[in-house]
């Protein structure tokens, strides 16, 4: 077992446990964006940085990608915390300022303006359908592609992959993307409509061997009306 | 040719290249800097090849391919234009150059030209900041190039970036020689090679016997003979003058074929390679004569 503090509060956790984890179980509210159960960390969102160490050597790490180690001193809501989360959300919001998660962290932040050049993107890439295509839907049908400025998620050649199920998991998972899918060409493209009352699989019988993550599912509880 | 044929060559030249880099975990990028070097980008049915027969995800291979800036997945044309941007080619006036050559070639940044002849490209540095402005062409480097020379470097590239230009290239330079044995000039001028007088010898080869002049050009392998001479024969070489013959005590070190010494107007000696075409050659400006 390893012994930690985390905002003076002892705590022993399991080997392996990451602060994420140990600070969350403690009640320690810490937010995340490409954080979810069940799928490996991958510390792109940078929101739930957390302060390690003490004085000089103070520093600042992401809690969802950072072991717990024994003795280590942890502050998830200091000063210099919230300022670099407060920063990371006016960022967010520089680029995503659709996204009603980022809206509401930003709100539950206090951030009240952005200075930034004002994008309207739809994406943040921070891998959740990635990982959730590779890991849970074992299809990996979606990855990440390009460099730098260019870097982008989608399938290979922009064409629809052979491996997709249409599931629509990766839009259930989605923090910034608000109904990606068109419903014009429900064969090309992710479902997801039961996010509004108008599901194309309500008129069209394609997608009787989809496995579908959005619950509750309105086209199916209307099918069985 | 339909496209399922197409892609079905594709499928197996590529499975050449897969199956040399078997078993090795980070071959992915060899393969692929295969494929492109084969087909001067990566067709989309290759990468599918690759992904099936590797047993990874298309779409991770896909990943790679997008991610480095070599790999292209669009057809490429016949010359790789490469303009550098980097800072300091860019403060020498870099982005006219690419300017003038977007001009010039009618295209974007990245595209390539109509009749598949040309492809512009920018890179961010080449490590040649000293000689900036740089463009490579082919892989050849041009050095402080201004938007004036834009139109002679599409040109030579044209005509063939691989011809060396004798008169300008100075690797090349005429060397006048004579025979090590009566110190003879064997220098022919009424009889130029490559616009300079020619070296005259007499050379045999089976029953056959007669003249040969070669370019005195430092570089240049122009031969002019009075018999034709089948490639890869060894010829000897004789003096047309005292008709000893040019025979040294060395060997070509590329084909250990038997070397001919001629001595160099000015101190030195050159050696030439007696097959011929073979390029083998020697020359020590300060040599004394190999007898």
């Amino acid at each position: 077992m390893i012994e930690l503090t985390i905002n003076g509060l002892k705590l022993s956790v399991e080997k392996g446990t990451t602060l994420l984890e140990a600070a969350r179980f403690l009640g320690f509210p810490i937010p995340t964006l490409c954080h979810m159960d069940g799928l490996t960390p991958y510390g792109a969102c940078r929101l739930c940085v957390v302060e390690i160490g003490e004085g000089a050597r103070a520093r600042l790490v992401s809690s969802c990608t950072y072991p717990a180690e024994d003795g280590l001193k942890i502050r998830t809501a200091s000063s210099r915390v919230m300022k670099a989360r407060k920063m990371i959300l006016e960022l967010l919001l520089a680029s995503c300022p659709q996204s009603k998660t980022i809206q509401d962290l930003a709100s539950a932040y206090e951030v009240r303006q952005q200075r930034f050049k004002q994008e309207y993107e739809t994406c943040i890439l921070c891998g959740l359908c990635v990982r959730m295509c590779e890991e849970q839907m074992m299809a990996k049908a979606i990855g990440f592609r390009g460099r730098g400025e260019h870097r982008s998620i989608g399938t290979p050649f922009d064409v629809q992959s052979d491996v997709c199920r249409l599931c629509g998991g990766c839009m259930y998972v989605c923090p910034a993307c608000q109904l990606r899918c068109t419903y014009t060409e429900p064969e090309k493209a992710i479902c997801g409509g039961c996010a509004n009352l108008s599901p194309p699989c309500l008129e069209k019988e394609q997608f009787d061997d989809m496995m579908c993550y959005m619950k509750p599912c309105v086209a199916c509880e209307i099918r069985k009306d | 040719m339909t496209t399922e044929t197409i892609s079905g060559v594709i499928g197996i030249s590529v499975s050449g290249i897969i199956e040399k880099h078997a078993g090795d975990r980070g071959g992915l990028i060899s393969i692929l800097q295969e494929i492109q070097s084969r087909y001067g980008y990566l067709p989309a049915e290759a990468l599918k090849t690759v992904a099936e027969q590797t047993g990874r995800s298309l779409v991770d291979i896909y990943g790679v391919a997008t991610f480095y800036r070599s790999f292209s997945l669009k057809p490429r044309g016949k010359h790789l234009t490469s303009v550098c941007l980097g800072t300091a080619c860019h403060v020498r006036g870099g982005a006219a150059v690419g300017e003038k050559f977007k001009r010039e070639l009618g295209v974007a940044v990245g595209e390539t030209t109509a009749d598949r002849e040309f492809t512009l490209e920018t890179v961010n540095c080449l490590g040649a900041c000293a000689l900036g402005p740089i463009v490579v062409v082919d892989g050849h480097y041009f050095s402080n190039v201004s938007p004036v020379k834009v139109k002679e470097i599409v040109e030579k590239a044209k005509a063939g970036l691989d011809k060396v230009e004798i008169f300008r290239d100075q690797r090349i330079f005429a060397v006048e020689v004579g025979c090590p044995r009566c110190n003879h000039s064997l220098m022919d001028s009424d009889h130029p090679v490559d616009g300079y007088s020619s070296i005259r010898v007499t050379v045999s080869f089976g029953d056959e016997h007669g003249w040969l002049r070669l370019s005195c050009l430092y570089g240049s392998y122009t031969v002019e003979s009075e018999f034709k001479i089948p490639p890869d024969a060894v010829l000897n070489f004789f003096c047309p003058h005292c008709h000893t013959e040019l025979i040294g005590a060395s060997s070509c070190p590329e084909c250990q074929a038997p070397m001919v010494p001629m001595i160099v107007r000015g101190g030195g000696v050159v050696q030439i390679c007696s097959r011929r075409g073979c390029k083998g050659h020697i020359l020590d400006m300060g040599g004394s004569l190999p007898f």
